[in-house]
């Protein structure tokens, strides 16, 4: 075997081991007994329990469900129509500006966002009475702009690979421009529309930075309440949240693939 | 959505009313279609820059809201437009905020550094493997990346505390005799940005790397080319695409982060995202904040248009 025969499988093994031993650790400690993070103390569930009986997690993670099933729902809508648009509209006037305001976010540092986002909060209750202070309503609307970004990229690309003698035909035979959207281009974009909407459900829940900005009293979100406690120290309760996430996502992450394999099929 | 409740939602009342008073009003349902999502963003995500830029311009007041109006009527009745660029002097003023843009920058440069070099082989080896190894280790890639990002920050806690999983390995091994101090260090920011971002610079890569030619590479192993020597002449320039791609997909997200340093960072970790929470959750001046906000935006523009530009240019070949 040459150097390089060997040489790149190893460095590839170490990366991988780099990605996984941290997340590995996490879900071993969620199981140990013991209240110190990285001293084994024996298998034990306890910390589970611990967790389902925390009131300020559990309120907590019910408000991040809402807030990241509206803002993914809504982002969905908006993120297709802007990717509609952007595919199949062809040129009209404030089209370079629909382009960057729908890829901008997604490069945006968080801080910019959340600040940017507060200071026009703030203003338009100052001038226009809405929104009345901040809460879940400030919080989805944040979180909707920048998924509605991931979801025109993603329901863009899909729109592009699409067949458009689909939508021909079915104009050929007769049929308006909403019936061509709704009975042809939706049904084959849609596995595409439901990752999409995954990726924004899962981007909102993981949001930190833009929820503490815009959020206000009675409104924290799940990431607020982790952030706030594992500021002061490791605690094995979050282990255990931490593995009930990733095994979640496991889940989620296989029945999207499965989703977007079924959608690139022709 | 069915024929028929396609049809039933054309054919109803409020559909058809609508259509009515919008035609009347000479507008198009192209017009409508295009409205909503650029209404969404120009008011969420255009407008709010300006809100940041006029209120960079204020002074910080104890009142609500925090800052002073952009304009005030005065007692004969003509207004006054008050905008200082007192905030973007303090700026300039103050050491701080130039050393933390600087670590900013530094600390991103040198992750992204980092995250290229542990990307690259693996992006390389899993275009280069076999279906559906590939597919597999691809997905691997991509799953920590859907799991909370916080809580792999978090991670990285229990991993380089004192008596953290590497100082209790190596302790125990033998290989230190006292635990290294690794947490609330620049290199533990390092390790979290690396960790964090490196999904987005191996997926560029990779993606780049599977549309290599193969007959590149076979004809320069005809010509003699070992391949080190095929690597490194046609492989990696054909690859810089993707490297641009990836590097700036760590760079941009580095460069503002906040929870990292929060967390892993030591006290006398400057990150400019970390100094714009602080100002405006500790210290609650908002106008400063808004100026560190604006500066901050210049920053990463320049970054992302050279970016755009990159990718445009690939796009025309």
């Amino acid at each position: 075997m040459t150097a390089r025969g060997w040489v790149l499988p190893v460095a590839v093994l170490l990366g991988f081991v780099f990605l996984y031993a941290p997340i590995v650790s996490l879900v071993v400690f969620s199981f140990n007994d013991s209240r110190l993070v990285t001293v084994w103390g024996g298998f034990s569930t306890r910390w589970y329990g611990e967790l389902l009986r925390d009131r300020q997690i559990l309120g907590a993670a019910w408000v991040s469900l809402q807030v990241a099933f509206a803002s993914a729902t809504i982002a969905t809508v908006i993120g297709t129509l802007a990717a509609f648009v952007l595919t199949r509209f062809g040129s009209f006037t404030g089209r370079l500006l629909l382009t960057g305001m729908a890829t901008a976010p997604l490069v945006m540092p968080e801080v910019i966002t959340g600040l940017s986002l507060l200071l026009l909060f703030v203003s338009m209750e100052l001038t226009l009475g809405w929104p009345a202070g901040r809460g879940l309503t400030t919080v989805i609307i944040a979180h909707t702009t920048f998924c509605a970004a991931f979801v025109a990229v993603i329901a863009q690309s899909r729109l592009r690979d699409m067949d458009e003698s689909l939508e021909e035909a079915a104009r050929d035979l007769g049929a308006g421009p909403v019936r061509v959207f709704f009975d042809v281009t939706l049904p084959v974009i849609a596995p595409a529309l439901v990752s999409g909407w995954l990726l924004a459900f899962t981007l909102s829940l993981d949001d930190l930075v833009i929820a503490s900005f815009v959020s206000g009293p009675g409104a924290s979100t799940l990431p607020m309440v982790v952030f706030s406690k594992i500021r002061l120290g490791v605690s094995p309760d979050i282990n255990a949240l931490a593995t009930i996430i990733i095994a979640v996502v496991v889940i989620a992450v296989v029945i999207a693939g499965l989703l977007l394999r079924r959608s690139a099929r022709p | 959505m069915s024929a028929p409740a396609t049809n039933a939602l054309t054919r109803s009342l409020p559909w058809r009313l609508t259509a009515r008073v919008v035609g009347a009003m000479g507008i198009t349902g192209r017009t409508l279609v295009i409205a909503v999502p650029m209404l969404w963003f120009l008011v969420f995500f255009l407008v709010p820059f300006f809100v940041l830029g006029r209120i960079s311009l204020a002074e910080a007041i104890i009142a609500r809201p925090p800052y002073t109006p952009l304009w005030e009527r005065m007692p004969d009745g003509t207004l006054t437009i008050i905008a200082s660029l007192e905030n973007f002097r303090f700026l300039l003023a103050d050491r701080l905020y130039a050393n933390a843009y600087l670590s900013s920058i530094r600390i991103a440069v040198v992750s992204t550094v980092f995250a290229l070099l542990i990307g690259y082989p693996m992006a390389y080896f899993i275009a280069r493997a076999p279906e559906p190894r590939r597919s597999i280790l691809l997905l691997l890639v991509i799953l920590p990346f859907w799991t909370s990002f916080l809580l792999r920050v978090y991670a990285w806690m229990g991993f380089l505390r004192r008596e953290g999983v590497i100082n209790n390995f190596l302790l125990h091994i033998g290989a230190i005799d006292r635990p290294l101090i690794m947490l609330q260090t620049d290199f533990a920011v390092y390790v979290g940005i690396v960790y964090t971002y490196l999904p987005f610079m191996i997926l560029p890569l990779y993606a780049n790397l599977t549309k290599l030619d193969q007959a590149h590479l076979e004809a320069a192993a005809d010509l003699g080319a070992s391949p080190m020597v095929t690597f490194f002449t046609v492989t990696l320039p054909l690859s810089m695409p993707g490297i641009v791609a990836g590097s700036m997909l760590v760079f941009i997200p580095a460069i503002g982060e906040y929870v990292i340093p929060a967390l892993l960072g030591g006290p006398d970790t400057l990150m400019i995202g970390r100094v714009l929470w602080d100002e405006f959750f500790q210290a609650r001046d908002w106008p400063v904040a808004s100026a560190v906000a604006i500066v901050m935006l210049f920053l990463v523009v320049a970054p992302i248009m050279w970016l755009q530009s990159v990718q445009n240019r690939r796009e025309l070949k």
